[in-house]
């Protein structure tokens, strides 16, 4: 008896920490392993071309993840991540145009300036909520086009012509293409990044922020600074956003203010709801999608593109409510009962 | 030092409306309190004065001796005032173990980048703070639950989790705002059989915001009576049962 129950204690204890996503079960393993091998694989059965979309989708699931951080997890809406794409992407392409900086060395600078911006601005913006946020955002990435065009600024920004930038080889000697070398060293800042998100999501920090979102008063009532929590997860989102711009501008070799339009925010918001909210898989998916319907759309109907891509949202909003991740969730739980069931 | 917290002549307006008038009473070290009152006398807003969410116009309110009103919300959980809420307010979507871990975020003080980077401290902190949590869990009789969602679960059950997650900081002091709203005779007493196993195992105090006369008057040492915002009656349950001018504002007109 004395055994049994300390067994089923345990047991109870291991899927406490899977439902709360503190610990992997041997399933998420092998799908982690299993997507890592596919990843890098990847670019060996497809063109140059393809890898290069198949970057921008890590690049954009870096974005989703850093969008996903803040409203997913903490419960904070922004139309405004645009703004902070365009920060990295100018900040890698001016260091590398202007000061002739390695793009490796853009990625850290990138992520601090966001973060720091991030941090600024979450803190006014601690006293709006819900759809004010959302203004105040949107009133961010509406403005930023036109700072980037600013005339005093034309002499590291470029003004309207915006920034090239040269693609880099691949280092050491290695016989791949720069196309291919460009989507490994993305896929293994996106894989860091993912690591590091999970960590921050899984202990103190992750369970404060969620709490946040779920309850705000009875957060701070257990001791959650909810005002430094919540600018904190503001920079912390604009650095992931950041770093995914910095990237997109060194796999785009080019930035221009246009790039980051208003539009930006919403297809990364997009990517995030379609991807799964509050979810870190999710967020590749999120890539996918950003990357990917827009070009289905355009094959279903060269003419009316865009009626075919809000078509194509509204069909995944009614068929997969939760997601992309979180119908392959519910798919995956009612595979397993129907197989216990008989 | 025999009182944890003293309430010193407390007055709150809201615009004209006087919501508390000058209320002042101790709270016994180790004693169940219980302050009581019709709907509207100032419970709330004197429990919501304690928990610092409203700031009184005058008065005083202090913590084993020391004034809380520069104290800010966020920081009373550490100094040891702990609290469930009149309505349940449960972090619904993180699990029941997740929620009592929450309820210990103020003994820790890992940061951002060591959470991102699982540094080796945070390793260790999150270890202590599951094997508390599970041992909450565990004197609770929540185990069962501890993987499911918060939202789902049965009202007295949520009950139970706040009560867990207030503990889990290690409260001096347990503010408790109208526990038995919504439950059974029989759920309410075993509520307040479970208050004083609480108190006597935690060594605590326990002050008990309540309109439910049964469970105050069963278990509280002390009761304070509020009726339009001044102090009416103080005393054991047997005094204040028996003050005439309880049994006018607050009996009277319930039974």
């Amino acid at each position: 008896m004395g055994v049994q129950s300390q067994s089923t204690n345990s047991r109870l204890r291991d899927l406490a920490a899977l439902a709360s996503g503190a610990k992997l079960s041997r399933l998420q393993w092998s799908g982690i392993v299993a997507a890592v091998v596919f990843g890098l694989l990847l670019p060996l059965l497809v063109s140059d071309y393809r890898t290069f979309q198949f970057t921008l989708v890590l690049v954009y699931g870096i974005a989703v993840l850093g969008l996903n951080i803040l409203t997913g997890f903490n419960g904070q809406f922004s139309l405004g991540h645009s703004a902070f794409y365009a920060i990295g992407a100018y900040t890698a392409a001016i260091m590398m145009d202007q000061w002739e900086f390695a793009y490796y060395w853009t990625l850290p600078a990138a992520g601090v300036i966001c973060l720091v911006a991030g941090f600024l601005f979450g803190l006014p913006a601690l006293r709006l909520e819900g759809l004010y946020l959302a203004l105040a955002t949107f009133a961010l990435s509406i403005a930023t086009p036109q700072f980037l065009k600013y005339d005093h600024l034309e002499k590291w920004t470029g003004g309207v012509q915006g920034v090239t930038i040269i693609k880099p080889d691949a280092p050491f000697g290695l016989q791949i293409s720069q196309d291919n070398w460009l989507y490994y060293f993305t896929f293994v800042v996106m894989l860091l990044l993912f690591f590091c998100a999970w960590n921050l999501l899984r202990g103190r920090t992750g369970r404060a922020l969620k709490a946040i979102r779920d309850n705000p008063i009875a957060a701070r009532a257990m001791g959650i600074n909810t005002a430094l929590y919540k600018s904190l997860t503001f920079g912390v989102s604009a650095l992931y956003t950041g770093v995914a711009g910095a990237l997109g501008a060194i796999a785009i070799q080019f930035v221009a203010p246009d790039s980051f339009t208003f539009f930006l925010s919403v297809a990364i918001l997009v990517g995030m709801v379609i991807g799964g909210i509050g979810s870190i898989p999710g967020s590749i998916f999120g890539g996918i999608v950003i990357v990917f319907i827009p070009n289905l759309a355009e094959k279903i109907s060269q003419a009316a593109a865009w009626a075919a891509y809000g078509t194509l949202l509204i069909l995944f909003m009614y068929f997969m409510p939760l997601g992309i991740w979180g119908f392959i969730r519910m798919g995956y739980a009612r595979l397993t009962r129907r197989r216990k069931a008989t | 030092m025999s009182s944890i917290l003293e309430v010193r002549d407390v007055s709150v307006n809201f615009g004209g409306i006087v919501a508390l008038d000058g209320v002042s009473f101790d709270v016994p070290r180790g004693g169940i309190l219980g302050l009581i009152g019709p709907n509207g006398a100032g419970k709330t807003t004197l429990f919501n004065c304690l928990s610092r969410l409203y700031v009184p116009s005058s008065g005083d309110i202090l913590f084993d001796g020391k004034t809380i009103l520069s104290t800010p919300a966020h920081r009373m959980a550490q100094i040891g005032v702990g609290r469930t809420f009149q309505n349940l307010a449960l972090f619904h979507r993180l699990t029941v173990l997740d929620n009592v871990k929450v309820g210990a975020h103020c003994s820790s003080g890992t940061d951002f980048l060591s959470n991102a980077l699982r540094m080796p401290w945070v390793r260790r902190d999150e270890a202590r703070l599951e094997q508390k949590a599970w041992a909450l869990l565990e004197y609770l009789d929540l185990t069962d639950v501890a993987h499911l969602p918060a939202a789902g679960l049965p009202f007295g059950t949520q009950k139970r989790v706040e009560l867990a997650r207030a503990l889990a900081a290690e409260p001096k002091l347990l503010l408790l705002d109208e526990p038995a709203g919504g439950l059974n005779h029989e759920e309410v007493d075993e509520l307040g059989r479970l208050f004083q196993k609480i108190r006597d195992d935690k060594q605590l105090t326990v002050l008990l915001v309540e309109h439910h006369m049964s469970l105050v008057m069963a278990i509280s040492e002390q009761v304070v009576v509020l009726n339009f915002g001044r102090k009416i009656a103080e005393g054991t349950p047997a005094q204040v049962r028996a003050d005439p001018e309880v049994v006018h504002a607050y009996l009277g007109t319930k039974h």
